[in-house]
């Protein structure tokens, strides 16, 4: 059964946006094929967990060389759409929910979890229907969200909620920048075709600055930033600390109440 | 019906391979199954399998990485020298290992030694469950995972399977890989001599007109005989009947070819008669699947490198699965496989070809061939680097190397 739980929010003022929504659940189909529609996801895991998972050792004083080093953190990735990150945070002892407004992403992420012998919690909602009800993570993941949503205020102080004190917030998206356009629009969109046509909109993109202000507004600070990279020799994504012009992620923690 | 077994990684084959790997992997916290259709209490019988294997430097690193070098040591011989001469001539091509550092250029372990070693490890991981003898009935990919089932009955699941069943892999041909394979007109006689004086850790390769004939370093035995392996390779019309001679008979046909410098040799256990060939996978994965070691490639016995090929495939796919498990990704993904299979075929098809190579230059008495090779291997001689890259080469460290062999952690 698909808990259901937009319902509940639709006299309230929704982030999340209706076209969006059905942008991706026509893909929904696509999440898992590495060589699909989702292409760049499965090629900036790599980087992108290296990241998040350095992050959570650090700070939960875990053990970087363990299966299993997440074991008792509770952690919700936002926007989860086919569970991407779901699946490893779960391989790596997390408990894990995943959350999107899209039920048909929903619906795969379930089917692929069960195949992987994974126990994930998988909910159709948004993050101001979970806070409301009160629910707080350890971790909260708005992992490429930002960039899809209808208001990223809105969105950003309803996710620092589901944070608790001293947890930890990661967020990665595309900066607003001429590069940018270049290289996530032009060339992953037009040029190389990796994702389809329209997948991102230039405008939505979110500078560093905004995504700072964003998150101190709802009690989070940002501790490290980081660009990721796309190296052609290698064919690979890697963190390059300095360069925030295109794709970058970044970590902040939550205040003590 | 009883529940699956259910695993990260299930392995087909429990050999040299298959365990090493199979420890690797479980010593870096996956969980693994392997499955063989032998009884281990066999494998450590002599008749099983009399041979011993060059374990090149580089391969040492990797039995270290895997925590197995410690219960290998006491019963492996270094290789401090290479003498590799051709026939009657005066040139020869001579490795010393002084030359590029201290560590020997490799050692010798008897198969039986490797593979008792690798039990006991097996046995000490409480993440490895080897399940022997076993029959494994059905092999199918099934969601993101694959599915084994024994004739037993009994189910096996996993992220991936790897096939480390040997050159006649029967999961190969499950996985409908077709195999690019070629004879040669040569056996390969194998059989461990005592001989009078000490080898002094050296290790002689003559190119004979039948094929390479090695004479390689082992430890003395309990009674104080000094041991050698020998590989003799043999036309193959020739090879069973000389295999089969009375003793006395084969030692004197051994003796003309191992010449007098160690005095006279004495056959010492069974002999062994192979035929040789090489077969290359046409690919090393399906979906969910790879190939490792001979179910991938086997190749002359030339220059040693059949186990240390092995071993470096095991090095570079233990790499990847457990960089990708800490990150918590799939194991089994096409990523995961794509980056083995670019990563080891490049270099397992070229050392193909070299022994392949080498094989057809030596093995013949052609004058003006013969001539030419000689210069080849006193030119190798005369020039210092030329001599350490192939040096470098025989002890297996050249190249994008694994984190295992070059000596450092998973």
């Amino acid at each position: 059964m698909v808990e259901d739980v937009t319902t509940k929010t639709s006299e309230r003022r929704r982030s999340d946006d209706p076209a969006e929504l059905a942008k991706f659940s026509a893909l929904a189909e696509s999440w898992w094929d590495p060589e699909g529609a989702f292409r760049p996801l499965h090629e900036i895991n790599t980087a992108r967990l290296g990241f998040i998972k350095e992050e959570i050792c650090r700070h939960f004083g875990r053990d970087v060389a363990a299966m299993r080093p997440f074991e008792g953190l509770r952690v919700i990735d936002v926007g989860c759409g086919g569970g991407l990150l779901c699946e490893p945070m779960a391989r790596l002892g997390a408990a894990v929910t995943g959350l999107d407004a899209a039920a048909r992403n929903i619906e795969i992420a379930k089917l692929h979890a069960a195949g992987s012998g994974l126990d994930i919690a998988y909910r159709v909602g948004t993050v101001e229907s979970l806070a409301a009800n009160g629910e707080r993570f350890d971790i909260v993941l708005n992992m490429e969200v930002v960039e899809h949503v209808a208001d990223v205020g809105l969105f950003l102080a309803a996710s620092a909620d589901l944070v608790r004190p001293d947890g930890l917030m990661f967020v990665s998206t595309i900066n607003r920048t001429k590069r940018a356009f270049l290289m996530a629009i032009v060339g992953a969109e037009y040029v190389l075709r990796w994702i389809p046509r329209g997948t991102h909109d230039w405008r939505r993109f979110v500078r560093p600055s905004e995504l700072r202000s964003a998150l101190e507004r709802g009690g989070i600070d940002l501790t490290r930033l980081s660009g990721m990279v796309y190296d052609p020799v290698t064919a690979r994504w890697r963190l390059k600390a300095g360069d925030l012009a295109v794709n970058y992620l970044g970590v902040g923690t939550k205040r003590a109440a | 019906m009883r529940d699956p077994i259910r695993s990260e990684v299930v392995i087909i084959g429990g050999g040299m391979v298959g365990l090493s790997l199979a420890c690797g992997l479980a010593g870096a916290g996956l969980k693994v199954v392997v499955l063989d259709s032998g009884t281990p209490a066999k494998w450590l019988a002599a008749e099983f399998d009399g041979r011993a294997s060059a374990i090149a430097h580089g391969s040492q690193q990797v039995l270290a990485g895997i925590g197995l070098w410690p219960r290998l040591a006491g019963q492996a011989c270094p290789i401090k020298e290479i003498r590799v001469s051709d026939q009657e001539s005066p040139w020869f091509l001579h490795y010393d290992h002084a030359e590029i550092g201290d560590r020997p250029m490799g050692y010798m372990v008897e198969n039986r030694v490797i593979r008792a070693a690798l039990l006991q490890l097996a046995a000490s991981l409480d993440r490895l469950d080897l399940l022997a003898p076993v029959a494994v009935a059905q092999v199918v990919e099934e969601g993101p995972g694959v599915r084994v089932t024994l004739e037993d009955g009994r189910e096996i699941t996993a992220a991936v399977l790897f096939a480390c069943d040997g050159r006649h892999s029967a999961q190969r041909q499950r996985m409908g890989i077709a195999v690019a394979e070629w004879q040669y007109r040569q056996s390969g006689i194998v059989c461990t001599v005592a001989h009078e004086r000490p080898h002094r850790n050296i290790a002689h390769e003559r190119f004979l007109p039948a094929g390479p004939f090695a004479i390689l370093p082992l430890l003395d035995d309990d009674q104080g005989r000094h041991l050698s392996s020998i590989v003799w390779t043999e036309r193959r019309a020739l090879a069973p009947a000389m295999t089969a001679l009375p003793d006395k008979a084969f030692e004197a046909e051994l003796a003309r070819r191992f010449g007098d410098f160690l005095g006279a040799p004495a056959v010492i256990g069974p002999r062994w008669c192979y035929p040789l060939g090489v077969l290359h996978a046409e690919r090393y994965t399906a979906p969910r699947m790879a190939l490792v070691g001979d179910a991938a490639h086997a190749i002359h016995p030339i220059a040693g490198q059949g186990l240390n090929m092995g071993l470096r495939d095991v090095a570079a796919l233990a790499e990847l699965v457990v960089d990708a498990r800490r990150l918590g990704l799939d194991v089994g993904s096409a990523a995961v496989l794509r980056r083995y299979e670019q990563w080891r075929c490049f270099d397992n098809t070229l050392l193909m070809f070299v022994t392949d190579g080498l094989n057809r230059l030596f093995s013949n008495d052609i004058a003006p061939v013969r001539l030419g090779r000689d210069l080849g291997l006193a030119a190798v001689n005369a020039v210092p680097p030329l001599r350490r890259l192939f040096m470098r080469h025989a002890m297996g460290v050249v190249g994008t190397l694994p984190r295992l062999a070059r000596g450092e952690a998973l």
